[in-house]
């Protein structure tokens, strides 16, 4: 299995999402995550989807969003070509005398401290998936009382944009 | 009334109509299209279908729909009562494969609704143009699981090409206009219209044409130059050739460019369940119908072809049989009008999207110019093979050993004497297979039949649909008694609307396919088909549950029986001559007939059985 990133504008409509994720689980596609927020157009929303697919499922699946009335536009949004973050809210334990090495994990991984008690300590990070990992990884031994994380989010690079001049090059729609 | 006959299908004439509503350009209905102001969302909704061009609506009302039926009630839009939503669907569903137009249907919120699911998932199968419009729990109600609510937005999602909700009075004729326009472009398909009761009685304003506001939806009709060449010249340079025609070509209006490239190519022909009339079942290079009860000459052309022309067809399990092992050999062009078709069961060598009609007529073109360039193919030895089949297995029956009534027999007779310019529509099973079978169909349109879905029960109120798209043809509906069960009711609503079919009960008193397949896979267990009163040894009681004859009369019909071969043609031209009230011809036929030729599910169709026992012979000599 390999993964792709998907940015995909939408409709700013009421169900569009619904229509989406219907539409993964009914033809049997696997979803990594999918984060949905508002675009620089009031009128259209992003989509940004991780799928699980070989090259001609992904084939398929991007042709099947296409067909959603409300999709206006997909890109794939490749590797070294893209800016992917994800964001990391983790609540670890931090009793006095573990509290040093949290900060200093903390600042390795340039997370910040957004909430502090005297248990624990609330975490703030973005990145890769791969350095939200790390970071979960380092902090397990402590102990992680709860944690949150958002889906992918992610750009092109360089000046192009997916609308307006200059577009990034759309998942070919015909065959 | 339309009087539109089914050789015309103007298909596009529906897309055409709409694409005056971008442009203000359509004349007709003028009235129609004068503004009104402090209109209710209900009268709003009535003369945007007005202006639409829609001319009949088929639906029950109910509670959150009422609003809705008050001005209908003066409307020259007509609406015929169904006695089951399920009819009103069906019914549009074949008014609309009849005629090329847009089919409306019409059902109250919950479960008038919900009993739109089962028709709206078949014309989403078989890509029928069909505007459902919903009554939905007035706004301030939904989500709190009011009396007669149901999410029918979420429920259809799936099975259609689009859905709206209307929120807002002011927004009813342009969502009305993206319906007809979604449901009759690109891949035609349903597509439904939910409004919520205070949505209905708000005051509004109408004007037309409204703007559409669709930004995602582009469907590519005109293909690419330089794919259409390339498939010119595999077609040009194939020798075992063979164009595989699917419904595409039917809602397309393509049948006249695919007779020309046909006749250019030399190429077989070979028309799926849903192409059946797409090409004339009199020429000599039809092949007839492919897939698992398809003749042994279309299928075996198939396997053993080296250049595949899918045009307008999806590569159906139905179809392929087993996928890995379906046309070995074969280089694929596939033309469609959905990118989604291409490559999704069997990778495309040659991917065409485009609309069927510029399609087959460019490669047309295409290939008339590399005829000009000297690459004609020699296409003798290819048929020498295939006329070698064809004569060796053609389709046929065993007249039934028992004495009965053959059933192949009653709708061979019944194409025969009601002819090429009837329409015929059946329910799903062996007398659906038969009757792709042993009809000669020679025009579109004149086939209606749930391909996609399967859909048991959809004869009746499709026949429906299509007599009153196409008054002045005749209109059989070919029936099993298993589906005849499920929406006979139809038929009352037929008689009192003054809508004559005609229907042919294949009444063999069991679910027939099913217990083919027991007879076949289930060591004959014939567990839950027969639907007739059988005695404690299970031997049928000699007393008629139901008595269709008597049924069908009840019902406001004519009902003939037939239960001898000498009898059949008699009856034919008796309910032929009845035309001004439905009959119904309860043909009583044995219980053992079966349908073959037969490549059973998930086989290959290399192992296609001619007849039970029977494995063809095919010379491996390729050519």
């Amino acid at each position: 299995m390999t993964r792709h990133t998907l940015s995909v504008l939408v409709e700013n409509k009421s169900g569009v999402l619904a229509r989406v994720s219907a539409l993964f689980s009914r033809r049997g596609f696997n979803i990594e995550s999918l984060a949905v927020g508002p675009t620089e157009n009031p009128d259209l929303s992003r989509m940004t989807i991780v799928v699980d697919a070989e090259s001609a499922p992904l084939e398929q699946i991007t042709k099947q969003l296409n067909k959603l009335i409300e999709v206006i536009k997909i890109v794939e949004l490749e590797g070294d070509a893209a800016v992917q973050r994800e964001l990391l809210l983790v609540k670890v334990r931090a009793p006095m005398a573990d509290r040093t090495q949290v900060l200093q994990t903390a600042d390795l991984f340039r997370a910040r401290v957004i909430d502090v008690n005297t248990d624990t300590v609330t975490l703030e990070a973005t990145g890769t998936p791969d350095k939200l990992q790390a970071l979960l990884a380092v902090l397990a031994p402590l102990g992680i009382k709860e944690m949150a994380q958002s889906g992918t989010v992610a750009l092109g690079r360089g000046p192009r944009s997916m609308s307006g001049a200059g577009t990034l090059r759309p998942v070919d729609r015909s065959a | 009334m339309s009087t539109t006959t089914p050789s015309e299908h103007p298909t596009r004439e529906a897309a055409a109509a709409l694409a005056g509503v971008e442009t203000g350009a359509r004349s007709v209905a003028e009235a129609a299209h004068a503004p009104a102001q402090g209109i209710t969302g209900a009268q709003s909704l009535v003369r945007s279908l007005e202006a639409v061009g829609v001319d009949v609506v088929f639906g029950i009302p109910g509670g959150a729909i009422l609003p809705l039926y008050d001005p209908l009630f003066d409307s020259k839009v007509r609406h015929v009562l169904v006695r089951h939503e399920q009819g009103a669907g069906h019914a549009a569903t074949g008014y609309a494969q009849a005629t090329g137009r847009v089919g409306v249907c019409m059902a109250t919120s919950g479960p008038g609704a919900t009993n739109l699911v089962t028709p709206l998932a078949d014309a989403y199968m078989d890509s029928v143009p069909v505007v459902a419009i919903t009554g939905q729990v007035p706004s301030g109600a939904i989500g709190t699981d009011a009396f007669q609510e149901a999410d029918i937005r979420g429920i259809t999602m799936p099975v259609t090409k689009h859905n709206f909700l209307v929120t807002d009075a002011a927004e009813i004729p342009q969502r009305i206009a993206e319906a007809f326009h979604l449901a009759s472009t690109g891949r035609p398909g349903p597509v439904l219209v939910d409004v919520p009761k205070d949505v209905l009685q708000a005051t509004t304003d109408f004007s037309w044409p409204p703007r559409l506001d669709l930004p995602g939806y582009k469907p590519t009709t005109r293909p690419h130059g330089k794919q259409v060449r390339e498939a010119a010249t595999l077609i040009a340079g194939a020798r075992r050739p063979v164009l595989y025609v699917g419904g595409g070509v039917i809602k397309a209006g393509a049948t006249e460019e695919l007779l020309e490239l046909a006749h250019l190519t030399g190429a077989p022909v070979v028309t799926t369940l849903m192409a059946r009339g797409a090409y004339p079942d009199s020429d000599p290079q039809h092949l007839g119908m492919p897939g698992m009860h398809g003749t042994v000459a279309a299928v075996t052309a198939l396997q053993k072809a080296d250049v595949l022309v899918a045009l307008g067809a999806r590569f159906d399990d139905r179809v392929t049989g087993n996928l890995a092992s379906f046309a070995p050999d074969a280089l694929v062009v596939h033309a469609d009008i959905d990118p989604a078709e291409i490559g999704k069961n069997r990778k495309a060598d040659v991917p065409i999207v485009g609309d069927a009609k510029e399609t087959i007529a460019e490669l047309v073109t295409a290939v008339r110019a590399e005829h000009e360039a000297g690459r004609t193919p020699d296409l003798e030895a290819w048929w020498a093979q295939l006329d070698d089949w064809r004569t060796r297995y053609p389709l046929g029956y065993d007249e039934p050993e028992d004495g009965s009534l053959s059933p192949q027999y009653v709708i061979e007779r019944l194409g025969a004497i009601a002819g090429p310019d009837a329409i015929y529509t059946s329910g799903v099973g062996q007398h659906q297979m038969w009757a792709a079978q042993f009809i000669k169909y020679e025009k579109p349109g004149t086939w209606l039949n749930s391909g996609g879905l399967g859909t048991m029960g959809y004869a009746v109120p499709a026949a429906m649909g299509a007599k009153y798209g196409c008054p002045d043809t005749t209109v059989w509906a070919i029936d099993g008694d298993g589906c005849f069960q499920m929406t006979n009711q139809e038929l009352a609503t037929c008689a009192i609307e003054g809508i004559p079919v005609k229907v042919a009960v294949i009444n063999n008193g069991n679910l027939g396919m099913v217990r083919q397949w027991q007879t076949l896979f289930y060591e004959g267990r014939y567990s839950n088909t027969k639907l007739h009163a059988v005695d404690a040894e299970g031997r049928p009681k000699p007393v008629r549950i139901p008595d269709f004859v008597a049924l069908a009369e009840a019902l406001g019909c004519v009902g003939l029986r037939c239960e001898s071969k000498d009898d059949v043609d008699a009856v034919i031209e008796k309910a032929m001559a009845i035309t001004d009230a439905p009959v119904v011809i309860d043909f009583v036929v044995g219980a053992d007939a079966q349908v073959w030729p037969m490549v059973a599910a998930g086989a290959s169709n290399d192992d296609i059985l001619a007849a039970r026992d029977l494995r063809p012979v095919f010379g491996d000599d390729q050519v």
